[in-house]
């Protein structure tokens, strides 16, 4: 429980700060940072008299679930650290692995393309189809990256990878750069900011899968997907950044990777999706094969 | 439930700050108005420190602009549009047009005064209007918001006949047959 209201705050709160960040780099004034909180008080209260049939009422439960489910596997903290909270973060750490991982961070988007695909909206069903085809361009150097990182240290647990980082005190971001080169290339793709916002195109496709959506499923989605991005970002610190001690490095390391995919949005234009998908089949897919090969030689 | 001033509850009170502050605008932009939205909302006018921003569809929004005239066929999908919307949502006029028909004030198919199809919340005098004066109509629509009078979407279901009536005046086939939007 601590857990998801230390991710739903800290999520909710970066896509505030990004907002910001966005209008200042536009030379705007911008939205104070909390306006995500208002944004989602004021979706919350709306009335939601929307029906399609059952699953489009599940379609944000599965994004929901999904997100809940992945963030009670990826450790929050290091595990047996000294900080006084930190029996609060200890959820499922122990019983997740990386393979169970890259299945259940996908369930969502499938839960909300099956959703999508009932609201018999075409911009949802275009949405649902470019969504598809990125996540078919991502996984493959991300899932890449992490079986260089498994096969080079033999294990599939996240716990045991925070473990060799504390014990051999580098970072697998410089121990194995090209698998954390690959995976921030993924990453790009994962976060779904420009030039990769295919899905969500506003202008293009009327924000695409959930386009349908209003009142309380948008506020369900929007949570779920703040949650999400605090899931995804957290991993990425204990997979190659070794852990956070304590809450405050937690921030300060999330924060820093999140500015990867946020600034560079900022500046791009979008993808076509061929092009999006050509992108990760290209270079990044490349890399992910020497860091396989890396891991398999030394 | 009539939301005005002396009836207003904490959870009212609270509700209608958020919403205040957080106004998504779909802006039916096929009047010569929507060149005026680009630069409210961009770096000049920068509409987005109030919590203003664009929504994509019907579902999400809170705010429909009609920007300028509307002519017979189009003010049928204006409806349609508006019907789609979630409550509480409001409307703003957008010029001249949409109070006594502006320059078309005597067109054959454009229609006059937009209150009578649809509520409208607030209007934007002018022809056109600066970004000035539409952030002027935001933030007066804001203070409405805040007092509990921003209730169009309440008098359009209690004046639910008369509005239909209106509106089959001018498109009687189209009414006949028009779908039931669950709003």
């Amino acid at each position: 429980m601590a857990t998801f209201v230390l991710a739903f705050i800290v999520g909710m709160t970066y896509g505030g700060i990004v907002r910001k960040i966005t209008a200042r780099v536009h030379n705007r004034m911008g939205p104070p940072f909390y306006q995500n909180f208002i944004d989602a008080f004021k979706l919350y209260s709306k009335t939601s008299a929307i029906h399609h049939g059952a699953m489009h009422f599940l379609g944000p439960a599965f994004l929901m679930v999904s997100s809940i489910v992945s963030l009670m596997i990826v450790p929050v903290l290091i595990p047996g650290g000294d900080s006084w909270y930190n029996s609060w973060f200890t959820n499922m750490n122990a019983s997740g692995d990386l393979i169970f991982l890259i299945y259940i961070m996908v369930f969502g988007s499938l839960g909300l393309a099956l959703g999508a695909g009932q609201t018999g909206n075409p911009n949802s069903s275009i949405g649902v189809t470019r969504g598809l085809s990125q996540m078919v361009g991502f996984e493959i150097p991300w899932v890449m990256a992490l079986v260089a990182l498994m096969i080079s240290y033999k294990t599939t647990s996240i716990v045991d990878f925070i473990n060799i980082q504390q014990e051999t005190g580098t970072w697998l971001m410089f121990s194995h750069p090209l698998a954390f080169i690959t995976a921030i290339l993924a990453m790009l793709g994962m976060f779904r900011y420009s030039p990769f916002d295919i899905v969500g195109a506003p202008t293009e496709l009327a924000s695409g899968p959930v386009s349908e959506n209003g009142g309380k499923f948008l506020f369900t989605m929007m949570s779920s997907g703040s949650v999400f991005a605090f899931v995804k970002l957290t991993l990425f610190v204990d997979l190659f950044m070794g852990g956070a001690e304590n809450l405050v490095i937690l921030v300060v390391k999330t924060f820093a990777l999140y500015m990867i995919p946020v600034l560079y949005g900022i500046v791009s234009p979008r993808y076509r999706t061929e092009q999006a998908v050509r992108f990760f089949w290209g270079w990044p897919t490349f890399i992910g094969l020497l860091a396989i090969l890396y891991a398999v030689i030394f | 439930m009539y939301n005005d001033k002396n009836s207003q509850k904490i959870v009212d009170i609270i509700q209608n700050w958020a919403r205040k502050h957080s106004i998504w605008v779909l802006a039916y932009g096929t009047g010569c108005g929507a060149i005026e939205i680009a630069p409210t909302m961009t770096s000049r006018y920068d509409a987005e420190r109030l919590g203003i921003r664009g929504a994509a569809t019907p579902r999400q929004a809170d705010v429909l602009l009609v920007t300028g005239y509307l002519t017979v066929k189009t003010v049928k999908r204006v409806v349609r549009v508006y019907e789609q919307m979630q409550s509480p949502k409001y409307i703003i006029g957008f010029g001249s047009c949409t109070i006594n028909g502006g320059m078309y004030y005597d067109s054959y198919n454009t229609i006059n005064l937009l209150d009578k199809y649809i509520p409208v919340d607030v209007y934007i005098n002018g022809c056109m209007p600066r970004p000035e004066a539409v952030i002027q109509g935001f933030v007066k629509l804001q203070q409405l918001i805040a007092e509990g009078k921003a209730n169009g979407a309440q008098k359009y279901l209690d004046n639910l006949e008369w509005y239909k009536a209106n509106q089959a005046k001018i498109a009687p086939k189209w009414i006949a047959k028009a779908p039931d939007y669950n709003w």
